[in-house]
């Protein structure tokens, strides 16, 4: 022990005598003037399609222009008052996609951190599992929404079958073709398609927590709910903020899989704020379909803040 | 043990909801509809690539897998390059500048394509970039060009400055250090990056649907989406276009998962 500390101080010394060095020898050289030209392609980039239209979404949105035109008017917030007030396809798409979001993410997040539970440690089976579990992340929207489309139609999908091969034909239903239930089975899908994802993230935090601390609560006789409670879900909060964060915004913008599943435009269950404003682009009013988008730009940011509120997700020790 | 039992039960039927409808898709899509409908669970009685063919050249797939593999061939690369010329310059520049720029280019991660889709039309109309592949890819480019920032270059930002310095001490000029220090050892975020980036432009839906207007140029995800009107319960015929569109993805999966994994989790935790 005293040897391995005494060659670790051995090697840092002349460590830090080179840092010394070479911040002395830094200083006077500044820094290569051709470097600023590196960001510059990334920069104009962002500027231009990106910083720009975000900004000019702004403009539009407080006018009547219908996008073809060279005339329109300023209307102020009337756009915006028309949203909340006097459009009922917008409030509903509106309900929808608050409501899909809160079922994602609640059962996306507990799914995903069960599966991460039942698959930390890396022995070879848990391997090919994760693997499987990970796999639907990486087919297109619409492949996923076409290969759920087959499970649930209501005379020949595999949900039917399975449950009629079963004997329990008395729980066969029209899945997406009940409009009470439509947007419930759609999550269903979502969390299909990206739990694995999740599951991911959730094991790197789960395999960072030491081991120690689990033989110390053992020895004190705490259970395993107990361990759970004080142990693993205050050293996964860093992972179940990225978990919750990341899936809010995956299924505000859940556009190409309702899209594939409910065709275009989808039916007035299904619809969420991304396709409703793409169908009111579509019908080209371009200025409320700007401030459709702030909208929903906002209710992003204010879901994202709420959940941190809620939560309480600031990671330990940060 | 019950925790065991309900641990193992748990995980199987799991795996079984994720392999059994793969399954079905790829015998499905060697039947036909009554085939289909009568034992989706059933091996295909045939493996006459009927359904391939009608897709590819009856429905004119082809030309939309061509059109994908042309825009993702190139968004990506280009991505890559301008993404990594800029993490480089934030790993190696101080202070302020380099958080400046960094913070400027990552920022964008936080606005939703869909939030800005009226003006980047407009913007597209203006400059000649609808209805043609080269939009596409220019979309593409923006939308990730943010996150790729971001893994490269905090990835780059970890290389220790010393590697950078030694190279300048000899005089050589930034782009050789960038071209043969920063990018040889930043080859394996750059692989979990370009992962990440090929799935992402692979399967992009909204910009084709927002910009292509001719069926020549349309994508394989769009060209999938029109699909679901035409064919509403020819379910073999969609299940065809579903593997035609999936395999280069699914292909790389198999071989390189280890960068999928790295890649698409380093795309998540960017929150």
């Amino acid at each position: 022990m005293s040897t391995h500390t005494g060659t670790a101080a051995k090697r840092k010394a002349p460590d830090s005598t080179t840092e010394a060095e070479s911040k002395k020898r830094r200083s006077p050289t500044r820094v290569n003037p051709a470097l600023y030209l590196f960001p510059l392609p990334a920069v104009a980039i962002i500027a231009v399609f990106l910083v720009m239209p975000t900004l000019q979404a702004f403009q539009y949105a407080i006018t009547d222009w219908n996008g073809f035109s060279a005339a329109f008017n300023y209307v102020g917030v009337d756009n915006f008052v028309r949203a909340f007030t006097k459009d009922s396809l917008f409030t509903n798409a509106l309900t929808n996609n608050l409501k899909f979001v809160l079922l994602v993410v609640i059962a996306q997040t507990l799914f995903s951190l069960l599966l991460a539970l039942l698959l930390t440690r890396n022995s070879r089976g848990n391997v090919v599992l994760r693997a499987l579990f990970f796999f639907p992340t990486i087919l297109s929207s619409v492949s996923v929404a076409f290969i759920w489309k087959f499970i649930y139609d209501p005379n020949f999908g595999l949900a039917n079958s399975a449950l009629g091969a079963i004997g329990l034909d008395g729980l066969q239903g029209s899945y997406l073709g009940n409009n009470s239930q439509a947007l419930y089975w759609v999550a269903v899908t979502q969390v299909w398609f990206h739990a694995g994802q999740m599951m991911v993230v959730y094991i790197a935090g789960l395999q960072a927590i030491p081991r120690e601390l689990y033989e110390a609560a053992e020895m004190d006789g705490a259970n395993k709910w107990q361990q759970f409670k004080s142990i693993t879900w205050p050293f996964v909060a860093p992972a179940t903020s990225i978990v919750v964060a990341y899936t809010t915004v995956q299924s505000f913008k859940a556009f190409d899989l309702i899209l594939g599943i409910a065709g275009n435009p989808p039916k007035g269950s299904l619809d969420i704020l991304s396709t409703r404003i793409y169908s009111t682009f579509a019908n080209s009013e371009f200025g409320y379909a700007a401030a459709q988008s702030i909208i929903f730009m906002g209710m992003i940011a204010l879901v994202t803040w709420l959940q941190r509120r809620l939560l309480r997700l600031t990671p330990k020790g940060e | 043990m019950l925790a065991s039992i309900s641990r193992r039960g748990i995980l199987a039927i799991y795996a079984v909801i994720i392999i059994v409808p793969i399954t079905v898709v790829l015998f499905g899509s060697f039947k036909s509809t009554q085939e289909l409908f009568e034992g989706p669970f059933s091996l295909p009685q045939s493996l006459a690539p009927d359904n391939f063919a009608e897709v590819i050249g009856g429905q004119d797939l082809g030309s939309s897998f061509l059109n994908s593999v042309i825009v993702t061939g190139i968004s990506v690369p280009i991505t890559l390059f301008i993404a990594s010329l800029a993490g480089y310059a934030v790993a190696r520049l101080r202070g302020f500048a380099s958080w400046a720029i960094f913070g400027f280019l990552v920022l964008g991660m936080a606005i939703p394509a869909q939030a800005n889709m009226v003006p980047l039309y407009v913007l597209f109309g203006r400059m000649g970039l609808l209805d043609n592949l080269t939009g596409l890819i220019v979309a593409n480019i923006v939308s990730t060009l943010p996150i790729a920032v971001f893994i490269l270059g905090g990835f780059m930002r970890t290389l220790p400055k010393e590697l950078y310095e030694a190279c300048s001490i000899d005089g050589t000029g930034p782009w050789r250090t960038y071209v043969s220090i920063a990018l040889p050892l930043s080859a394996p975020s750059i692989a979990a990056a370009a992962i990440f980036l090929f799935v992402i432009h692979w399967n992009e839906l909204l910009y084709p649907l927002l910009f292509i207007q001719s069926p020549g140029n349309r994508t394989l995800p769009l060209a999938l989406l029109s699909f679901q009107g035409e064919f509403q319960t020819n379910y073999p015929l969609l299940f065809a276009g579903v593997i035609l569109a999936s395999l280069p993805v699914v292909v790389a999966y198999v071989f390189l998962q280890r960068y999928f994994v790295a890649g698409i989790t380093a795309g998540a935790s960017k929150g």
